[in-house]
Protein backbone atom coordinates (compact mmCIF):
# COMPACT_ATOMS: atom_id res chain seq x y z
CA UNK A 1 0.00 0.00 0.00
CA UNK A 2 2.75 2.61 1.31
CA UNK A 3 6.07 2.67 0.94
CA UNK A 4 8.81 5.12 1.79
CA UNK A 5 12.30 4.75 0.57
CA UNK A 6 15.33 6.30 2.04
CA UNK A 7 12.90 9.32 3.01
CA UNK A 8 15.17 12.24 4.52
CA UNK A 9 13.16 15.41 5.44
CA UNK A 10 15.13 18.06 7.23
CA UNK A 11 13.81 21.58 8.98
CA UNK A 12 16.54 24.36 7.76
CA UNK A 13 19.80 22.48 8.47
CA UNK A 14 18.48 19.91 11.31
CA UNK A 15 18.10 16.53 9.72
CA UNK A 16 14.70 15.04 10.99
CA UNK A 17 14.51 11.86 9.11
CA UNK A 18 17.51 9.98 7.53
CA UNK A 19 17.09 7.55 5.29
CA UNK A 20 13.72 6.20 6.54
CA UNK A 21 12.66 2.90 5.26
CA UNK A 22 9.10 1.47 5.62
CA UNK A 23 6.60 -0.78 4.22
CA UNK A 24 3.10 -1.12 4.88
CA UNK A 25 0.59 -3.33 3.53
CA UNK A 26 -3.17 -3.27 2.98
CA UNK A 27 -5.06 -4.11 5.25
CA UNK A 28 -2.91 -3.79 8.22
CA UNK A 29 -2.75 -1.72 11.57
CA UNK A 30 1.52 -0.91 11.54
CA UNK A 31 2.52 1.01 14.39
CA UNK A 32 5.57 3.64 14.60
CA UNK A 33 7.08 4.03 18.50
CA UNK A 34 9.15 6.31 19.49
CA UNK A 35 10.55 8.92 22.12
CA UNK A 36 9.57 12.35 21.71
CA UNK A 37 11.80 14.07 18.92
CA UNK A 38 12.45 10.76 17.19
CA UNK A 39 10.62 11.98 14.11
CA UNK A 40 6.98 10.53 14.15
CA UNK A 41 5.17 13.05 13.12
CA UNK A 42 7.77 14.39 10.85
CA UNK A 43 7.44 11.28 9.47
CA UNK A 44 3.81 11.32 8.81
CA UNK A 45 3.27 14.96 7.45
CA UNK A 46 5.94 13.80 5.21
CA UNK A 47 3.63 11.45 3.88
CA UNK A 48 0.73 13.59 3.98
CA UNK A 49 2.83 16.26 1.75
CA UNK A 50 3.17 18.99 4.71
CA UNK A 51 6.70 18.87 5.41
CA UNK A 52 8.67 18.55 1.94
CA UNK A 53 10.27 15.14 1.64
CA UNK A 54 14.42 16.25 0.78
CA UNK A 55 15.45 12.64 -0.46
CA UNK A 56 13.81 9.46 -1.65
CA UNK A 57 10.75 8.58 -2.69
CA UNK A 58 6.76 7.61 -1.05
CA UNK A 59 5.19 5.53 -2.99
CA UNK A 60 1.58 5.38 -2.80
CA UNK A 61 0.36 2.02 -4.44
CA UNK A 62 3.43 2.21 -6.84
CA UNK A 63 2.65 5.58 -7.35
CA UNK A 64 5.08 8.37 -6.21
CA UNK A 65 3.56 10.94 -4.08
CA UNK A 66 6.18 12.87 -2.55
CA UNK A 67 6.15 15.74 -4.71
CA UNK A 68 2.16 15.82 -4.51
CA UNK A 69 0.09 18.58 -2.88
CA UNK A 70 -1.33 17.81 0.21
CA UNK A 71 -4.99 17.83 -1.12
CA UNK A 72 -4.12 15.58 -4.09
CA UNK A 73 -2.53 13.07 -1.34
CA UNK A 74 -6.37 13.34 0.17
CA UNK A 75 -7.35 12.75 -2.51
CA UNK A 76 -5.86 9.58 -3.45
CA UNK A 77 -7.08 8.04 0.22
CA UNK A 78 -4.61 9.26 2.62
CA UNK A 79 -6.09 11.03 5.79
CA UNK A 80 -3.80 12.01 8.94
CA UNK A 81 -4.98 12.53 12.10
CA UNK A 82 -2.34 14.79 13.67
CA UNK A 83 -0.89 15.29 16.80
CA UNK A 84 -3.69 17.43 18.98
CA UNK A 85 -6.29 16.75 17.06
CA UNK A 86 -6.43 20.15 15.26
CA UNK A 87 -9.91 20.54 15.98
CA UNK A 88 -12.42 23.77 13.99
CA UNK A 89 -12.92 24.97 17.07
CA UNK A 90 -15.31 27.64 16.06
CA UNK A 91 -17.32 25.46 13.13
CA UNK A 92 -19.64 23.13 14.52
CA UNK A 93 -19.01 19.15 15.34
CA UNK A 94 -21.37 18.99 11.81
CA UNK A 95 -18.90 21.20 9.86
CA UNK A 96 -16.11 19.84 10.89
CA UNK A 97 -17.53 16.28 9.79
CA UNK A 98 -18.38 17.76 6.58
CA UNK A 99 -15.17 18.90 5.89
CA UNK A 100 -13.78 15.73 6.29
CA UNK A 101 -15.90 15.01 3.25
CA UNK A 102 -14.17 18.01 1.46
CA UNK A 103 -13.07 16.31 -1.24
CA UNK A 104 -16.26 14.24 -2.03
CA UNK A 105 -18.98 14.64 -3.64
CA UNK A 106 -21.19 11.43 -3.48
CA UNK A 107 -23.72 12.77 -1.11
CA UNK A 108 -25.23 9.33 -0.46
CA UNK A 109 -22.04 8.07 0.50
CA UNK A 110 -21.80 10.87 2.75
CA UNK A 111 -24.64 10.86 4.55
CA UNK A 112 -24.35 6.69 4.81
CA UNK A 113 -20.65 7.74 6.22
CA UNK A 114 -22.03 10.30 8.76
CA UNK A 115 -24.08 7.79 10.14
CA UNK A 116 -21.91 5.22 10.61
CA UNK A 117 -19.28 7.95 12.65
CA UNK A 118 -22.76 8.97 14.83
CA UNK A 119 -22.74 5.36 15.52
CA UNK A 120 -19.46 4.81 16.75
CA UNK A 121 -19.43 7.93 18.23
CA UNK A 122 -23.40 8.84 19.44
CA UNK A 123 -22.05 11.52 21.42
CA UNK A 124 -20.61 13.41 18.64
CA UNK A 125 -24.47 13.02 16.95
CA UNK A 126 -26.01 14.91 20.21
CA UNK A 127 -23.81 17.21 20.18
CA UNK A 128 -23.73 18.10 16.42
CA UNK A 129 -24.77 21.99 16.43
CA UNK A 130 -22.16 22.62 18.98
CA UNK A 131 -18.95 24.33 18.10
CA UNK A 132 -16.00 21.63 18.20
CA UNK A 133 -13.87 24.01 20.42
CA UNK A 134 -16.73 23.06 23.12
CA UNK A 135 -16.03 19.57 23.37
CA UNK A 136 -13.52 17.54 25.99
CA UNK A 137 -10.47 16.14 24.83
CA UNK A 138 -12.31 12.69 24.19
CA UNK A 139 -14.32 13.83 22.37
CA UNK A 140 -12.07 16.20 19.92
CA UNK A 141 -10.21 12.80 19.61
CA UNK A 142 -13.30 11.09 18.54
CA UNK A 143 -14.23 14.41 16.24
CA UNK A 144 -10.81 14.37 14.61
CA UNK A 145 -10.94 10.54 13.91
CA UNK A 146 -14.66 10.96 12.63
CA UNK A 147 -13.60 13.54 10.84
CA UNK A 148 -11.00 11.60 8.70
CA UNK A 149 -13.25 8.99 8.24
CA UNK A 150 -15.44 10.90 6.86
CA UNK A 151 -13.00 11.28 3.64
CA UNK A 152 -13.58 7.61 3.14
CA UNK A 153 -9.74 6.74 3.48
CA UNK A 154 -7.49 3.63 2.27
CA UNK A 155 -5.29 4.47 4.73
CA UNK A 156 -5.35 6.43 7.81
CA UNK A 157 -2.73 7.88 9.28
CA UNK A 158 -2.88 8.44 13.33
CA UNK A 159 -0.82 10.22 14.96
CA UNK A 160 -0.63 9.64 19.05
CA UNK A 161 -4.82 9.70 19.13
CA UNK A 162 -3.89 8.21 23.10
CA UNK A 163 -2.37 11.84 23.72
CA UNK A 164 -3.69 13.31 27.29
CA UNK A 165 -6.54 11.11 27.48
CA UNK A 166 -8.08 8.58 30.96
CA UNK A 167 -7.10 5.17 30.30
CA UNK A 168 -11.10 4.53 29.84
CA UNK A 169 -11.21 6.88 26.93
CA UNK A 170 -8.13 5.45 25.37
CA UNK A 171 -9.14 1.90 25.57
CA UNK A 172 -12.27 2.91 23.91
CA UNK A 173 -10.02 4.78 20.96
CA UNK A 174 -8.34 1.85 20.91
CA UNK A 175 -10.81 -0.45 19.90
CA UNK A 176 -12.34 1.71 17.60
CA UNK A 177 -9.41 1.97 15.80
CA UNK A 178 -9.47 -2.03 15.67
CA UNK A 179 -13.26 -1.87 14.24
CA UNK A 180 -12.07 0.58 11.32
CA UNK A 181 -9.38 -1.48 10.55
CA UNK A 182 -11.52 -5.11 10.34
CA UNK A 183 -15.35 -3.29 9.59
CA UNK A 184 -13.97 -1.07 6.69
CA UNK A 185 -10.55 -2.95 6.04
CA UNK A 186 -9.01 0.67 6.28
CA UNK A 187 -5.17 0.13 6.63
CA UNK A 188 -3.57 2.22 9.43
CA UNK A 189 -0.37 3.48 10.36
CA UNK A 190 -0.52 4.61 14.22
CA UNK A 191 2.29 6.82 15.53
CA UNK A 192 2.38 6.80 19.23
CA UNK A 193 3.72 6.65 22.14
CA UNK A 194 1.99 4.45 24.22
CA UNK A 195 3.83 1.45 23.12
CA UNK A 196 2.68 -0.72 25.00
CA UNK A 197 -1.42 -0.17 23.56
CA UNK A 198 -0.10 0.35 20.30
CA UNK A 199 1.83 -2.66 20.05
CA UNK A 200 -1.12 -4.83 20.91
CA UNK A 201 -3.49 -3.85 18.37
CA UNK A 202 -1.11 -3.55 15.96
CA UNK A 203 0.75 -6.17 13.41
CA UNK A 204 3.56 -5.35 12.84
CA UNK A 205 5.59 -1.95 14.59
CA UNK A 206 8.66 -0.13 13.41
CA UNK A 207 11.17 1.76 16.11
CA UNK A 208 12.46 5.14 15.23
CA UNK A 209 15.47 7.06 17.32
CA UNK A 210 16.77 10.37 15.95
CA UNK A 211 15.32 10.09 12.62
CA UNK A 212 16.35 6.87 11.75
CA UNK A 213 14.26 3.47 11.79
CA UNK A 214 16.45 0.95 14.59
CA UNK A 215 13.98 -2.00 14.51
CA UNK A 216 11.36 -3.40 12.72
CA UNK A 217 9.41 -6.60 13.38
CA UNK A 218 5.84 -8.49 14.18
CA UNK A 219 4.41 -6.79 16.91
CA UNK A 220 4.25 -9.72 18.93
CA UNK A 221 8.24 -10.06 18.55
CA UNK A 222 8.71 -6.06 19.67
CA UNK A 223 6.24 -6.96 22.41
CA UNK A 224 8.58 -9.45 24.21
CA UNK A 225 11.97 -7.79 22.59
CA UNK A 226 14.54 -7.11 25.94
CA UNK A 227 15.46 -3.25 24.32
CA UNK A 228 12.14 -2.44 23.38
CA UNK A 229 11.17 -3.15 26.67
CA UNK A 230 13.43 -1.08 28.72
CA UNK A 231 13.60 1.71 26.57
CA UNK A 232 9.50 2.25 25.52
CA UNK A 233 7.63 -0.26 27.52
CA UNK A 234 9.20 0.49 30.80
CA UNK A 235 9.41 -2.91 32.09
CA UNK B 1 -32.91 67.20 15.62
CA UNK B 2 -32.81 67.38 11.94
CA UNK B 3 -28.98 68.20 11.78
CA UNK B 4 -28.68 64.79 14.18
CA UNK B 5 -30.49 62.56 11.84
CA UNK B 6 -28.58 63.89 8.13
CA UNK B 7 -25.44 63.48 10.30
CA UNK B 8 -26.25 59.58 10.90
CA UNK B 9 -27.42 58.98 7.54
CA UNK B 10 -24.92 60.20 6.10
CA UNK B 11 -22.12 58.78 8.42
CA UNK B 12 -24.08 55.61 7.67
CA UNK B 13 -23.55 56.11 4.03
CA UNK B 14 -20.10 56.45 5.08
CA UNK B 15 -19.54 53.95 7.28
CA UNK B 16 -21.50 51.06 5.15
CA UNK B 17 -18.40 51.88 2.41
CA UNK B 18 -15.73 51.88 4.64
CA UNK B 19 -17.39 48.34 5.66
CA UNK B 20 -16.84 46.88 2.24
CA UNK B 21 -13.67 47.92 2.17
CA UNK B 22 -12.62 47.04 5.59
CA UNK B 23 -14.09 43.09 4.73
CA UNK B 24 -11.14 43.30 2.22
CA UNK B 25 -8.48 43.71 5.38
CA UNK B 26 -10.78 41.75 7.45
CA UNK B 27 -10.65 38.42 5.25
CA UNK B 28 -7.33 38.79 4.10
CA UNK B 29 -5.83 39.21 7.77
CA UNK B 30 -8.16 36.09 8.70
CA UNK B 31 -6.72 33.67 6.16
CA UNK B 32 -3.28 34.59 5.76
CA UNK B 33 -2.63 37.26 9.19
CA UNK B 34 -1.05 39.92 6.95
CA UNK B 35 -2.35 43.43 7.13
CA UNK B 36 -2.34 44.04 3.68
CA UNK B 37 -1.56 47.68 2.95
CA UNK B 38 -2.04 47.58 -0.80
CA UNK B 39 -6.12 46.99 -0.29
CA UNK B 40 -6.78 50.93 -0.31
CA UNK B 41 -5.13 51.19 -3.86
CA UNK B 42 -7.35 48.02 -4.97
CA UNK B 43 -10.01 50.10 -3.79
CA UNK B 44 -8.41 53.18 -5.69
CA UNK B 45 -8.18 50.93 -8.85
CA UNK B 46 -11.28 50.17 -8.72
CA UNK B 47 -12.50 53.70 -8.42
CA UNK B 48 -10.76 54.60 -11.53
CA UNK B 49 -11.34 51.61 -13.75
CA UNK B 50 -15.27 52.45 -12.88
CA UNK B 51 -14.24 56.01 -13.88
CA UNK B 52 -13.14 54.98 -17.10
CA UNK B 53 -15.88 52.73 -17.90
CA UNK B 54 -18.46 55.50 -17.15
CA UNK B 55 -16.70 58.45 -18.72
CA UNK B 56 -16.89 56.05 -22.30
CA UNK B 57 -20.02 54.66 -22.12
CA UNK B 58 -21.59 58.26 -21.11
CA UNK B 59 -19.97 59.56 -24.39
CA UNK B 60 -21.93 56.35 -26.09
CA UNK B 61 -24.85 57.92 -24.65
CA UNK B 62 -25.51 54.73 -22.35
CA UNK B 63 -28.80 54.58 -19.78
CA UNK B 64 -27.41 55.74 -16.24
CA UNK B 65 -28.82 52.59 -14.68
CA UNK B 66 -26.43 50.34 -17.52
CA UNK B 67 -23.34 52.65 -17.33
CA UNK B 68 -23.59 51.91 -13.11
CA UNK B 69 -23.74 48.13 -13.74
CA UNK B 70 -21.28 47.97 -16.34
CA UNK B 71 -18.58 50.14 -14.51
CA UNK B 72 -19.52 48.44 -11.29
CA UNK B 73 -18.70 45.25 -13.33
CA UNK B 74 -15.97 46.05 -15.01
CA UNK B 75 -14.39 47.77 -11.89
CA UNK B 76 -14.87 44.48 -9.44
CA UNK B 77 -13.21 42.21 -12.12
CA UNK B 78 -10.26 44.71 -12.83
CA UNK B 79 -9.82 45.36 -9.15
CA UNK B 80 -10.06 41.41 -8.68
CA UNK B 81 -7.27 40.74 -11.45
CA UNK B 82 -4.82 43.16 -9.35
CA UNK B 83 -5.30 41.71 -6.24
CA UNK B 84 -4.83 38.31 -7.17
CA UNK B 85 -1.62 39.95 -8.82
CA UNK B 86 -0.79 41.50 -5.86
CA UNK B 87 -1.32 38.55 -4.03
CA UNK B 88 0.71 35.83 -6.18
CA UNK B 89 4.30 38.75 -6.73
CA UNK B 90 4.22 40.13 -3.31
CA UNK B 91 2.91 37.73 -0.16
CA UNK B 92 3.10 34.23 -2.05
CA UNK B 93 6.69 34.00 -2.26
CA UNK B 94 6.69 34.95 1.00
CA UNK B 95 4.13 32.84 2.82
CA UNK B 96 6.58 31.18 5.02
CA UNK B 97 9.00 33.99 5.60
CA UNK B 98 9.02 36.24 8.93
CA UNK B 99 5.66 38.16 9.12
CA UNK B 100 7.72 41.20 8.88
CA UNK B 101 8.19 40.77 5.70
CA UNK B 102 5.07 40.68 3.82
CA UNK B 103 3.73 43.46 5.66
CA UNK B 104 7.13 45.46 4.11
CA UNK B 105 6.23 44.27 0.50
CA UNK B 106 2.24 45.41 1.55
CA UNK B 107 3.54 49.17 2.09
CA UNK B 108 5.81 48.29 -1.16
CA UNK B 109 3.16 47.29 -3.10
CA UNK B 110 0.81 50.40 -2.12
CA UNK B 111 3.52 52.96 -3.17
CA UNK B 112 4.23 51.27 -6.39
CA UNK B 113 0.64 50.93 -7.27
CA UNK B 114 -0.28 54.66 -6.49
CA UNK B 115 2.60 56.06 -8.50
CA UNK B 116 1.78 53.81 -11.27
CA UNK B 117 -1.77 55.10 -11.30
CA UNK B 118 0.18 58.80 -10.81
CA UNK B 119 2.42 58.08 -13.91
CA UNK B 120 -0.21 56.77 -16.02
CA UNK B 121 -2.93 58.59 -15.22
CA UNK B 122 -3.09 61.78 -13.74
CA UNK B 123 -1.92 63.85 -10.24
CA UNK B 124 -4.42 66.11 -10.77
CA UNK B 125 -7.53 65.48 -9.16
CA UNK B 126 -10.60 63.96 -11.54
CA UNK B 127 -14.48 64.67 -11.85
CA UNK B 128 -16.25 62.09 -11.15
CA UNK B 129 -19.70 61.19 -13.16
CA UNK B 130 -22.54 61.32 -10.92
CA UNK B 131 -23.74 58.08 -11.70
CA UNK B 132 -26.48 58.14 -8.72
CA UNK B 133 -29.77 60.57 -9.87
CA UNK B 134 -31.71 62.50 -7.33
CA UNK B 135 -35.03 60.48 -7.64
CA UNK B 136 -38.65 62.11 -7.55
CA UNK B 137 -39.70 60.22 -4.59
CA UNK B 138 -37.11 60.94 -2.73
CA UNK B 139 -37.79 64.73 -2.57
CA UNK B 140 -40.14 64.74 0.64
CA UNK B 141 -36.94 63.41 2.84
CA UNK B 142 -34.21 65.12 0.19
CA UNK B 143 -32.45 67.31 2.94
CA UNK B 144 -32.34 64.05 5.52
CA UNK B 145 -31.01 61.54 3.00
CA UNK B 146 -29.89 61.97 -0.58
CA UNK B 147 -30.89 59.65 -3.06
CA UNK B 148 -27.34 58.19 -3.32
CA UNK B 149 -27.13 57.57 0.47
CA UNK B 150 -29.80 55.11 -0.15
CA UNK B 151 -28.25 53.46 -2.84
CA UNK B 152 -25.23 53.04 -0.99
CA UNK B 153 -27.11 51.72 1.63
CA UNK B 154 -29.20 49.27 -0.21
CA UNK B 155 -26.13 48.20 -2.24
CA UNK B 156 -23.96 47.73 0.63
CA UNK B 157 -26.53 45.48 2.61
CA UNK B 158 -27.22 43.52 -0.56
CA UNK B 159 -23.13 42.92 -0.82
CA UNK B 160 -22.68 42.04 2.50
CA UNK B 161 -25.81 39.34 2.82
CA UNK B 162 -24.01 37.53 0.07
CA UNK B 163 -20.92 37.58 1.19
CA UNK B 164 -22.49 35.94 4.56
CA UNK B 165 -24.53 33.47 2.69
CA UNK B 166 -21.29 32.75 0.76
CA UNK B 167 -18.75 32.49 3.67
CA UNK B 168 -21.53 30.11 5.98
CA UNK B 169 -23.16 28.08 3.34
CA UNK B 170 -21.17 27.82 0.24
CA UNK B 171 -18.10 25.39 -0.50
CA UNK B 172 -15.75 28.15 -0.71
CA UNK B 173 -16.91 29.78 2.12
CA UNK B 174 -16.23 26.61 4.61
CA UNK B 175 -12.81 26.47 3.23
CA UNK B 176 -12.06 30.04 3.73
CA UNK B 177 -12.92 29.84 7.45
CA UNK B 178 -11.57 26.26 7.97
CA UNK B 179 -8.26 27.52 6.61
CA UNK B 180 -8.36 30.54 8.80
CA UNK B 181 -8.65 28.56 11.66
CA UNK B 182 -6.09 26.02 11.18
CA UNK B 183 -3.74 26.02 7.68
CA UNK B 184 -2.20 22.92 8.06
CA UNK B 185 -5.60 21.24 9.23
CA UNK B 186 -7.29 22.55 5.95
CA UNK B 187 -4.03 21.29 4.10
CA UNK B 188 -5.12 17.71 5.92
CA UNK B 189 -8.80 17.44 4.64
CA UNK B 190 -7.76 17.97 0.93
CA UNK B 191 -8.31 22.03 0.84
CA UNK B 192 -6.17 23.57 -2.22
CA UNK B 193 -5.36 26.25 0.37
CA UNK B 194 -3.51 28.46 -2.36
CA UNK B 195 -6.66 28.50 -4.45
CA UNK B 196 -8.52 29.12 -0.70
CA UNK B 197 -6.13 32.43 -0.68
CA UNK B 198 -6.50 33.81 -4.01
CA UNK B 199 -10.47 33.27 -3.74
CA UNK B 200 -9.78 35.96 -0.59
CA UNK B 201 -8.05 38.23 -2.25
CA UNK B 202 -10.49 38.42 -5.40
CA UNK B 203 -13.30 38.83 -3.29
CA UNK B 204 -12.01 41.44 -1.04
CA UNK B 205 -10.53 43.65 -3.95
CA UNK B 206 -14.31 43.14 -5.99
CA UNK B 207 -15.67 44.46 -2.61
CA UNK B 208 -13.12 47.44 -2.57
CA UNK B 209 -13.89 47.97 -6.15
CA UNK B 210 -17.60 48.24 -5.39
CA UNK B 211 -16.86 50.75 -2.73
CA UNK B 212 -14.53 52.50 -4.85
CA UNK B 213 -17.29 53.37 -7.12
CA UNK B 214 -19.87 54.22 -4.50
CA UNK B 215 -17.72 56.53 -2.64
CA UNK B 216 -16.77 58.04 -6.09
CA UNK B 217 -19.99 58.79 -7.12
CA UNK B 218 -20.83 60.18 -3.78
CA UNK B 219 -17.95 62.56 -3.97
CA UNK B 220 -17.88 63.14 -6.80
CA UNK B 221 -13.78 63.27 -7.35
CA UNK B 222 -11.04 61.03 -7.09
CA UNK B 223 -7.02 61.16 -7.60
CA UNK B 224 -4.53 58.63 -7.26
CA UNK B 225 -4.36 58.93 -3.48
CA UNK B 226 -7.56 58.40 -2.33
CA UNK B 227 -6.58 54.75 -1.35
CA UNK B 228 -4.45 55.85 0.95
CA UNK B 229 -6.96 57.77 3.00
CA UNK B 230 -9.82 55.81 2.61
CA UNK B 231 -7.15 52.35 3.68
CA UNK B 232 -6.33 54.00 6.91
CA UNK B 233 -10.20 54.41 7.86
CA UNK B 234 -11.28 51.30 6.70
CA UNK B 235 -8.70 49.51 8.52
CA UNK B 236 -9.62 51.12 11.54
CA UNK B 237 -13.05 50.09 11.06
CA UNK B 238 -11.68 46.25 10.43
CA UNK B 239 -10.02 46.86 13.78
CA UNK B 240 -12.74 48.12 15.59
CA UNK B 241 -15.51 45.69 14.26
CA UNK B 242 -13.06 43.58 15.16
CA UNK B 243 -10.16 41.95 12.94
CA UNK B 244 -10.56 38.01 13.48
CA UNK B 245 -12.77 37.10 10.52
CA UNK B 246 -15.59 34.44 11.60
CA UNK B 247 -18.05 35.41 8.56
CA UNK B 248 -19.45 38.16 9.96
CA UNK B 249 -19.29 42.26 9.86
CA UNK B 250 -21.24 42.68 12.38
CA UNK B 251 -18.82 46.01 13.85
CA UNK B 252 -17.45 47.73 11.08
CA UNK B 253 -20.97 49.53 9.74
CA UNK B 254 -21.54 50.62 13.33
CA UNK B 255 -18.38 52.20 13.34
CA UNK B 256 -19.36 54.84 10.61
CA UNK B 257 -21.79 56.98 12.12
CA UNK B 258 -19.40 57.40 15.58
CA UNK B 259 -16.68 58.50 12.62
CA UNK B 260 -18.72 60.96 10.82
CA UNK B 261 -19.65 62.47 14.19
CA UNK B 262 -16.13 63.12 15.70
CA UNK B 263 -14.97 64.43 12.14
CA UNK B 264 -18.24 66.64 11.34
CA UNK B 265 -18.11 68.27 15.11
CA UNK B 266 -14.48 68.57 15.30
CA UNK B 267 -14.45 70.57 12.05
CA UNK B 268 -17.81 72.21 12.57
Amino acid sequence: MLELKNVQTSYGNIQALQDVNLTIHAGEIVTLIGANGAGKSTTLMTISGIVPCRRGKILLKGQEIQALSPDKIVALGVCQVPEGRHIFADLTVRENLDLGAFLRTDKAGIKQDLEYVYSLFPILAERRHQSGGTLSGGQQQMLAMSRALMARPQLLLLDEPSMGLAPLVIKQIFEIIKAINKEHNTTIFLVEQNAHQALHIADRGYVIENGRIILADSADKLLNNPDVQKAYLGI
Amino acid sequence: MDYFIELFCSGLTRGSIYALIALGYTMVYGIIGLINFAHGEIYMIGAFTSFIVATVLSIYGFPLAAIVVVAGVAAAIWSSAYGYTVEKIAYKPLRHAPRLAPLISAIGMSILLQNYVLLAQTSDFLPFPELIPEFAFMEPIAHIIGSSDIVILLTTTVVMLALTFLIKFTRIGKAMRATAQDRTMALLVGINVDRVISATFIIGSALAAIGGLLIASHIGQINFAIGFIAGIKAFTAAVLGGIVYSGSCSGEPDSGPDRKFCHRLYFQ
